[in-house]
């Protein structure tokens, strides 16, 4: 249990508080419609008036936060300002997509709630006009206001109709079913196998929010939930008069017939918050997009590797951070995360981008990747960056001691961090904070060493020459090797460098021992914080995850950061 | 990222609207509303629309991810035949399925819902794909070794034993630890 509220305690907070309003508004607005007021309208309709009002508050407040964790600028820059003050609080936000999907997940469920509810409203309502019989409340209920269709309390406004006729004409019924389809729709392409194999079909579908929010605001127009008016409320008290309802508004009685009304739309004052700080969202995001983008550099590695270097004007990032890029020659409207491969201090910026999709390797063959003969600058696609934007490698800087542990292609954002800390000690730049970083790298393939080894190479390099060998420590994990290669290391085992990566530090082979690799790092700094940085699999963030609560020897705390994408 | 198999958001959409299909009808039928009948028959064709989507067909492309538990329902589903590995026959029987449901407020949103589905899996059929069953691969079992004599299958590239042996002096270096102790006046 040692680092679990360390790693976790923020996060259990701030589920435990969004669960805490969520049952508040329930209850609250369960309450609301037990009063007088609506007194009449539960002798329709029972208590399923409840439970529908009920979860349509929390729908209210769930709707409200669904589009602010997706406000990516918006959080880089909360992201920048709240880091001064607390590292834990800016981590909080790099969960911004789990706690998008819980609230979508409480979403479907009042939806759920609240339709079910309504079906029971829609019979009560109708059976209500159905019954004709001036010795019944309901029927008397709801034939009031059958004359100026404007005090009425049953929106069923006669008995020649059905329940579907009556939901697809009015607003709310009909706003109600798109918006549920909408919902719907969003919910099954947004299912991790569909999101994993066919993002198109997810973020175009994903769209479909936008007829969702104009739904939900214009749901309510109809003032469809209807309760006693004030100034009726004062002649008229249904506990007293709900009795003689047979002699209502006829003289010599003190109950005038009830005037009804509905209540006002609500949803807006909600979401209009959120909505407008989405549509700034996307607009600084088209904003950005529009700048111009010039390739400088286009670098081909084996294993389907492509780097880019590009030049942006006015262009500034930090260790770690993601791009966005969209090439409006191969796809209008697809835009797609790559980690920064450069460092803060140089003057380009670069990606690598590994060739696995249509995109990729579209990309891959308008910059000549195909071609043997040098291309034109001029030749090579318009690109669009958009970001940077903030994710966990940020925080590297901040701990004393620092694991960074990559799997393959994942290592890219700490190639960044890597050449920044090369960087900074280059220019005798004592004030960095990092005292030391434990550098893990699991690889399933030695040609995807090669435009890394490069990097660590001139790193060794430099550390050599300015005595710095202890700052950094790196050990490269090679997972899967053919026989062939088998023989060849074997052979090669006493060589001073390796055979693989031409470093002096060995590649060790199968995957680390994070037991050993944790308690010696403890050991060997009791009582710091140790940041612990991983790009990969989620199986490999599960282990670590666990590695990081139970080792607690030495007073040492390791703070666990996963990049998400 | 490929091309979209769109039998795989048919098939998550069909099997969501199953459940929602079901779910209109018990409400209906708990609450004996009107037209009660129309909910009994939407509880009917939801779970058999849910059992017969519930197993994911194989990808064309790609490494299919099953549901828990899915084996029983795929050897059931897989012994109809053609009937239910043609996506024409699915996108018609859903879209006949459907109907029922639009006569009652409680399933008119199963019905939708499964419509939709229905479209979604005729888009699927015109593609020209089809129903694949995800069957467990007959291969021979991996033997475990009798003892721990037997060497592993994939064992890191390093020489035997005798050759490993560093010396006492070069401990520091070394990659990997000593089979065997050694000391200094090896």
């Amino acid at each position: 249990m040692g680092n679990f509220a360390a790693n976790e305690g923020l996060s259990i907070f701030v589920i435990l508080v969004w669960l805490g309003i969520n049952a508040f508004l329930f209850v609250h607005f369960y309450m609301a419609f037990l009063v007088d007021r609506y007194y009449y309208t539960r002798v329709i309709l029972g208590h399923a008036l409840s439970w529908a009002r009920a979860p349509a508050a929390c729908l209210n407040f769930n709707c409200m936060l669904i589009l602010l964790p997706v406000c990516r600028n918006l959080l880089s820059f909360l992201r920048g300002s709240i880091q001064c003050c607390s590292r834990t609080a800016a981590r909080q936000l790099d969960r911004n997509l789990t706690f998008h999907k819980l609230v979508a997940y409480m979403i479907a469920l009042h939806t759920a709630i609240h339709i079910i509810a309504h079906l029971f409203n829609f019979e009560r309502f109708m059976d209500s006009q159905l019954m004709i019989n001036n010795s019944h409340l309901p029927y008397v209920l709801s034939q009031i206001g059958k004359n100026d269709n404007r005090s009425y309390l049953n929106p069923i406004r006669t008995n020649e109709t059905s329940q579907t006729i009556v939901m697809f004409t009015t607003i709310a019924g009909l706003t109600g079913v798109v918006i549920t389809l909408a919902l719907i729709l969003i919910i099954t392409s947004s299912m991790e196998v569909i999101r994993r194999s066919y993002f198109e079909v997810f973020w175009f579908t994903h769209h479909l929010f936008i007829v969702f929010f104009i739904g939900l605001v214009a749901h309510g127009i109809g003032r469809i939930v209807r309760g006693q008016t004030v100034e009726s409320i004062i002649v008229h008290d249904p506990k007293k008069c709900h009795s003689k309802f047979e002699t209502w508004g006829q003289s010599g009685t003190d109950c005038p017939k009830p005037d009804f009304a509905g209540n006002p739309p609500m949803t807006w004052k909600w979401v209009v918050g959120p909505m407008f700080l989405y549509v700034c969202e996307r607009l600084v995001r088209f904003y950005r997009s529009q700048q111009k983008v010039v390739i400088t550099k286009v670098v081909m590695h084996p294993s389907k590797t492509l780097e880019l270097q590009m030049k942006k004007k006015g262009f500034k990032m930090e260790v770690g951070q993601y791009v966005f890029m969209q090439c409006p020659s191969i796809s209008q409207l697809e835009w797609h995360p790559f980690t920064l491969t450069s460092a803060p201090e140089e003057d380009h910026l670069s990606v690598h981008i590994r060739i696995v999709g249509d995109w990729t390797q579209a990309l891959y063959t308008a910059c000549g990747g195909d071609k043997t003969v040098v291309l034109d600058a001029w030749t090579l696609p318009k690109l669009a960056v958009d970001g940077p934007f903030g994710t966990a490698s940020e925080d590297v800087f901040r701990y004393e001691v620092v694991m960074l542990v990559g799997a393959g292609i994942g290592v890219t954002p700490f190639a960044s961090v890597l050449k920044s800390v090369w960087y900074k000690h280059v220019q005798e730049n004592k004030n960095v904070f990092t005292k030391k970083i434990y550098f893990y790298w699991l690889c399933p393939e030695t040609q995807a060493f090669e435009w890394f080894a490069d990097l660590l190479q001139s790193l060794e390099r430099q550390m050599t020459e300015k005595d710095m060998r202890d700052f950094l420590s790196y050990n490269i994990y090679l997972t899967r090797w053919k026989d062939a290669e088998a023989a060849h290391f074997r052979v090669q085992y006493e060589a001073e460098n390796d055979p693989i990566t031409g470093l002096k530090q060995k590649t060790r082979y199968g995957k680390p021992n994070w037991d050993n690799e944790f308690s010696a790092i403890a050991t060997q700094h009791p009582g710091s914080k140790v940041g612990v940085f991983l790009c990969g699999p989620t199986a490999l963030a599960k282990a670590l995850g666990k590695q990081c609560i139970s080792h607690t020897e030495s007073g040492t705390e390791f703070i666990f950061n996963k990049e998400n994408f | 990222m490929g091309k979209i198999e769109w039998a795989m958001w048919a098939n998550e959409q069909a099997l969501a609207a199953g459940l929602i299909y079901a779910t209109g009808g018990i409400v209906g039928v708990a609450g004996q509303f009107r037209g009660w009948q129309f909910a009994a028959f939407g509880i009917a064709a939801g779970v058999f629309v849910c059992l017969l989507e519930y197993p994911r067909s194989k990808r064309g492309k790609g490494t299919s991810v099953e549901r828990t538990g899915q084996y029983c329902f795929t050897v059931c589903v897989n012994a109809f035949g053609p009937l239910t590995r043609n996506y024409y026959v699915r996108a018609f029987l859903h879209a006949a399925l459907c109907v029922p449901g639009g006569f009652m407020l409680a399933t008119v949103l199963g019905c939708v819902c499964l419509g939709i589905a229905s479209l979604i899996y005729l888009s699927a059929a015109i593609h020209g794909e089809h129903w694949e069953p995800i069957l467990p691969r007959t291969e021979p079992p991996k033997r475990v070794g009798d003892s721990i004599k037997e060497p592993p299958q994939n064992p890191p590239p390093r020489p035997p034993p005798e050759l490993r042996r560093k010396k006492a002096d070069k401990l520091e270096t070394a990659a990997y630890d000593n089979p065997m102790s050694v000391t200094v006046n090896e």
